[in-house]
This record gives structure tokens, sequence and C-alpha cells, in this order.
């Protein structure tokens, strides 16, 4: 495992991709740095940081954190703000309270989640001399099924103070 | 799961489409569905539960009596409607009014008009037959613009029915009360705040 808690200097191996594990009965509070996918079956307080990996909250698994991840799949109990880069995949009884910021969100039947989504779709980077590092976007895109103008339905009442 | 098509939440999504960026509310639980749709308008959500949240708080016992006990009432304000003022842009109650009683309805209420903006919309939902006991109850969502999915969650006895009179009294504080016909026993909501 290449996750270091409350060691965020220490050099990690980026030639060993795989896949740390956090066993039901390991309990962590601190950082965690990774460079490699991870999966938490056990208890972390703190932050966790792997932006160019994968994060599995596993069943039995039970974080308190602020979590940076390219792709968040909670499995087990969540209570923290998440940022993903990808995608964040809530699957049926896991529990999620914080507010999200990804690009993409799968929430399954029988999740409980409370807290914000904030979709964030990186724009297309320009072709360009100087072209920076796309930016994030809340706007919906071009083709995003949005409707006309308002059409007012036929209601039976209005009252208006 | 039931589908079933409403001219509330069409006019409740008409008022969404041309103004990404809104911060909205939706009570039901989160699902794929509405969060899909929403945040494919360019909308921020905010999503909880309210229902549950009803059932942690005053599911062990009798459910309406329990809804005047101060410590519990407490804890349900502070877990399930703890947002700051002026937060929201639209809100999406769907039927969860109607399983509170007179004084703590009142209370929630008046939190939601205090968490929504000056302008901002809320759709509600509300069975309207009388005569039973029980009436069903669903986890609401958006298919799209003019279709609610219907996903079962049993029946529930209300705490009270409304007709369009005792609506206007609950929404008393909201500049406008929009009732919508439908075939059904369910009467649609918008109010303005």
């Amino acid at each position: 495992m290449s996750s270091v808690p409350n060691r965020p200097t220490e050099s990690f191996d980026a030639t060993r991709a795989g896949n740390a594990v956090l066993g039901k009965s390991v309990v962590v509070k601190g950082q965690i740095l990774s460079r490699e996918d991870l999966t938490i079956d056990g208890e972390v307080e703190g932050t966790i940081e792997m932006q160019e990996h994968r994060l599995t909250i596993g069943q039995n698994g039970k974080v308190r954190a602020s979590v940076k991840a390219r792709e968040v799949i909670v499995l087990g109990t969540l209570h923290g703000n998440v940022e993903t880069g990808d995608r964040i995949d809530i699957r049926k009884e896991a529990k999620l309270v914080g507010d999200i910021r990804t690009a993409r969100i799968v929430i399954e039947d029988g999740a409980y989640f409370k807290g914000n989504v904030d979709i964030v779709r990186a724009e297309v980077p320009k072709p360009s001399a100087t072209a920076s590092a796309p930016k994030p976007a809340t706007a919906p895109p071009a083709n995003s099924p949005v409707s006309a103008g308002p059409a007012m339905a036929a209601g039976v009442g209005e009252i208006k103070r | 799961m039931e589908t079933r098509s409403s001219s509330g939440l069409d006019q409740f999504c008409s008022l969404l489409v041309e103004r990404p960026g809104l911060t909205l509310l939706d009570l039901a639980g989160a699902n794929q569905s509405t969060m899909g749709f929403l945040t494919n308008l360019g909308h921020r959500v905010y999503s909880d539960d309210f229902l549950l949240q009803m059932d942690r708080c005053f599911g062990d016992g009798d459910f309406y009596e329990n809804q005047s006990d101060p410590q519990k009432v407490t804890q349900f304000l502070d877990s399930a409607l703890d947002y700051p003022a002026q937060h929201f842009d639209a809100a999406l109650v769907w039927d969860s009014l109607e399983f509170l009683s007179g004084p703590l309805l009142e209370t929630v209420v008046e939190r939601l008009s205090n968490m929504l903006r000056p302008g901002s919309y809320m759709l509600a939902l509300f069975h309207n037959e009388e005569r039973v006991q029980t009436i069903p109850t669903y986890s609401y969502r958006i298919q799209d613009r003019k279709t609610m999915l219907l996903a079962p969650r049993g029946r529930r006895q209300p705490a009270q029915f409304f007709n369009n009179r005792s609506l206007e009294k609950l929404f008393h504080d909201f500049e406008s009360v929009k009732f919508f016909l439908t075939r059904d026993h369910l009467r649609e909501v918008i109010v303005r705040r």
C-alpha cells in the first residue's frame, strides 16, 4: 500500500500501479495520499487525496473525510465532501452525507444521500498556441435536453397576493 | 414503477429551463432520474429524503403524537431543515407535507419559506381522496418535464386532508398559490415565495 497517513511529503513509487486495501479492522486518522487505486473497508477519519485514481469505500467502510479522487465508488458510509474528476458511483445500501462536485454521478436505488450535487463539466479545450488547461463550467452542454420557452399549464386557480 | 403525467411538474420545469445555475432542493431522496434531469439543465441539486428523516425522528411509537414532542421536533428540524436563509431557488417537496401534523406543519412551511429566495417556486402534492384511511406513498422522480416516476413506498395515514381553502391558509406567507387539475386524487400545487 502506498498510502501514507500524516506524511504527505513522502515520495511514492508511481510505477507500482495496483489496488491498495485498508482492511475492515484498520483505523486511520490523518491524511491519505495515494498514487494507486484504494479500497477502504475499515475506518478513516481525515482527508483522502488521490486525484488520478479510484477510491472504493467497501460495504464495511466508514469514512469521515473530505475526498478528492478521479473516481469514487461508495458501498459503505461516507461523511464528507467529495470532489471527483470523473465520476462518483453511490451504490445500493451506501450512505453518503456531504456535498459532491463531480463530472458524472450514478445513484443506485436504495442508496441514501444527503447533500448538494454540483456537476462540473470540463470545457473542450480550444486548439491554440496558448492553450491553457480546461476550466470547469457549470453550464449545461449545448445539446442538453433543455426544452424551449415556458409553457403555462392550465391551472384550476391561482391566488396572488 | 408507475408513471404519471403532470401539468404542475411541467410548469415547475418551465420555470427552470432557461435559468441554469440555480440551487434546487429535492426532498424525495436522491435518485438517478431526478438528479440527471436537473443537473442536465445546469442546476445544483440538494437532495434529502424528507420522509426518511420523519421516520427516523418520529417513527418509534405513535408517529403523529411524537410530532408534538419538543425534543423530537427540534431533532427533526435540525436534521432535515437546517439550511441557510434564502439558499434555494426552487424546491420539490412532493407529498411530504401531508405527513406533518398541525403545529409542526406550520413550522416546516415557515422554514421552507425562509429557505427559499423571494420569487422562487415550490412544488407540492396533496391527496384529496378524503374517504380513505391511508394513501399510497411514493418516491417521486422526474422522468421528463411532463412525467413523474412513482416508486412505491407503501401506504400511510396522512395527518390531514387539504382542500383549496386550507392550502391557501397553509401557504398564506407565499406570494401566490396555483392549483392544477388532475385526473387522479392528487392535487398539484405550485407556490411562489
